[in-house]
């Protein structure tokens, strides 16, 4: 059976700050679960775009809505979820801004660079309110740093 | 943790140089201001330079284009230049190095005007 993961979690307010404050959170989880810092790059900037849109599309800006920034650190991969209190969005409409019709575009190129940086990503729409975006980052041997292998830090722990 | 943002002219080109993170909040309203202040100075010929840029978010990447578009509406033209390498990959995967005229060098992007 699996080993529960390890996990962390903080509640944000619907602020810029925010955004800073979790994708310096996440390059640090990160970090210290191995990820070279090219993964670190990757994974932090993941969650940046996931936090924008919690605050600008999710909560809309308003500071008395709470952001959820959850880590599970398991023995082979990294999960991380953003909550949002917003109605939640189809994945699969969200339209590819390398298209000739969106290039132009100022935004939506938030949800497609998640997509390149991570292994998963999924969205789940809360049946009482609020929204939630979960990545899935695995470790592999050609991903991590010199901290060391994950059951090497698992028996550290 | 914002840009830095400081403007030259070089050969009637004006060159914007960047430092820091192109991001979400101050630093892309500070792009924003620039390039309309530079537009409402009849400055048409700008040139961005990245080189000390290490970070774009998708909103930093949203105001690159507004400012692309900006400019060409206005009859100028703004060309990238010195990018770095995260900057150069983003460009790559959005598939943004189409839609910008992109410079390895100061230079050759200033010549490029004439």
């Amino acid at each position: 059976m699996d080993k529960p993961p390890r996990r962390v979690e903080l509640t944000l307010e619907s602020r810029i700050e925010s955004v800073d404050l979790g994708e310096e959170l996440t390059r640090s989880v990160a970090g210290s679960v191995g990820f070279d810092e090219g993964e670190q790059y990757k994974i932090s900037m993941a969650v940046r775009e996931c936090l924008i849109n919690a605050l600008e599309h999710g909560n809309r800006g308003d500071r008395r809505k709470p952001i959820g920034l959850h880590f599970a650190l398991h023995p082979d991969r990294l999960e991380v979820e953003v909550h949002d209190q917003g109605p939640g969005f189809n994945l699969a409409a969200v339209p590819d801004p390398r298209q000739d019709e969106h290039l132009l575009k100022t935004s939506g190129r938030g949800l497609f660079l998640v997509r390149c940086f991570v292994d998963e990503l999924a969205v789940k729409c809360g049946c009482n309110g609020g929204a939630s975006v979960k990545l899935t980052k695995r470790y592999s041997s050609n991903n991590r740093g010199s901290v060391g292998s994950n059951s090497e830090k698992e028996k550290r722990s | 943790m914002s840009v830095k943002i400081d403007k030259r002219e070089v050969g009637g080109v004006t060159v914007v140089d960047l430092s820091g993170r192109l991001t979400l909040g101050d630093a892309s309203a500070q792009l924003r201001q620039t390039l309309h202040e530079l537009l409402d100075q009849g400055k048409k010929k700008i040139v961005l330079n990245l080189g000390q840029v290490g970070y774009i978010d998708s909103s930093g990447l949203g105001e690159l284009v507004s400012g692309f578009t900006t400019v060409k509406n206005k009859g100028g033209m703004l060309k990238l230049a010195n990018l770095t390498d995260k900057v150069n990959d983003l460009l790559t995967i959005t598939k943004l190095y189409t839609v910008f005229e992109i410079h390895n060098d100061e230079n050759t992007a200033v010549q490029s005007f004439s």
